[in-house]
């Protein structure tokens, strides 16, 4: 946690070029996961996808929305957000993805 | 580091109840985060209906998301990630004490945010001619959306308008915050100690750019490599 520092009332800047070259990177990553979707690659096409989409937003968070740079507190309460949606749509699926395939009774 | 040498424990933003700006800006900033782990969750019900329909209707879901326009919403995306680099920027002019460059970035991310909204309405307005919002009208043209393929399609694009809808509504929500700061940025209300009220804007336009960045690549991209 080397960059809190508190010796600037502002916290931590990031330089102009430092958010356009994040900027360029989410740039490339659009167009990546454009020409990639192009290319049938079956249910890697979804993992493809998600991860780039993963990605951008990861890149969004630590840098635009300076969570790299934010207390231990904001970041946990930033990770519990993601978590919590993580287990909405996890076990809403342990439901539907299950749905006619239960093991018969013993002894029926 | 900061050459200013103003006591922070007696800004003029400081509210009473905070011992330092440091510790207001803190505090102002996990509950901005709070508020957006609602928005987590508001999005959030919505994605988990697109993943179970999704997982349901694999292949209507591409066949419908074929209609989409990759091109604009492409372009849309670009449009939204810029408005997020000037949305940065604009906190950054606060954080170098660049008073007029603040008021700059954020007509920027207005006008960005607007441009966002501008596609959006032609692509809705294209779906109307298409016949292909979900009611009494929903007609497409398309072989592979007959039938009971029609009725699952529908599905898809309810979920299409309610999400890049909900969406929509967040952006418009934010310009409307976003015009509400010009005035005291250009004021030289908000300089390098005190910029929360930017800080905490950021925080939300940048949020509703993640959730574009997801909406895309599912609403858009499934169909892209079917017919």
């Amino acid at each position: 946690m080397d960059h809190t520092d508190h010796t600037g009332h502002a916290g931590h800047v990031s330089s102009p070029g430092f958010y356009i070259v994040i900027f360029a990177a989410l740039l490339i990553l659009t167009f990546a996961t454009v020409l990639v979707a192009r290319i049938d690659l079956g249910v890697m096409n979804d993992v493809v996808a998600l991860g780039i989409a993963v990605t951008k937003a990861v890149l969004v968070l630590l840098f635009f929305m300076h969570v790299r740079y934010s207390t231990r507190l904001t970041a946990l309460t930033a990770v519990g957000g993601f978590l919590w949606l993580a287990i909405l749509i996890g076990i809403t699926l342990t439901d539907y993805m299950s749905r006619g395939a239960t093991m018969p009774v013993p002894g029926k | 580091m900061a050459s200013t040498t103003i006591d922070t424990h007696h800004h003029p933003r400081l509210q009473h109840q905070f011992d330092s700006l440091e510790q207001q800006k803190e505090s102002s900033t996990l509950g901005m985060w709070m508020f957006l782990v609602t928005e987590i969750m508001f999005f959030g019900g919505l994605f988990t209906a697109y993943v179970v329909y999704r997982t349901k209707y694999p292949h209507v879901f591409a066949a419908a998301s074929h209609h989409l326009d990759v091109t604009l919403g492409g372009l849309n995306t670009a449009v939204l990630i810029g408005s997020s680099l000037t949305m940065a920027l604009s906190i950054w002019a606060a954080q170098v004490n660049k008073r007029k460059l603040i008021v700059i970035f954020l007509i920027a991310t207005m006008a960005l945010g607007t441009v966002f909204l501008g596609v959006k309405a032609k692509e809705y307005s294209d779906k109307f001619t298409h016949h292909l919002v979900p009611g009494a009208h929903f007609a497409p043209e398309d072989p592979h959306l007959q039938g009971v393929a029609q009725d699952q399609a529908q599905i898809f694009f309810s979920l299409y308008f309610m999400m890049t809808g909900l969406h929509a509504l967040h952006m418009i929500i934010g310009l409307g915050i976003l015009a509400a700061l010009i005035r005291p940025s250009w004021k030289g209300r908000f300089d390098a100690l005190y910029h929360t009220p930017l800080e905490c804007t950021g925080l939300y336009w940048h949020f509703v750019d993640i959730v574009w960045i997801f909406l895309f690549p599912l609403l858009y991209l499934l169909g892209a490599h079917a017919h």
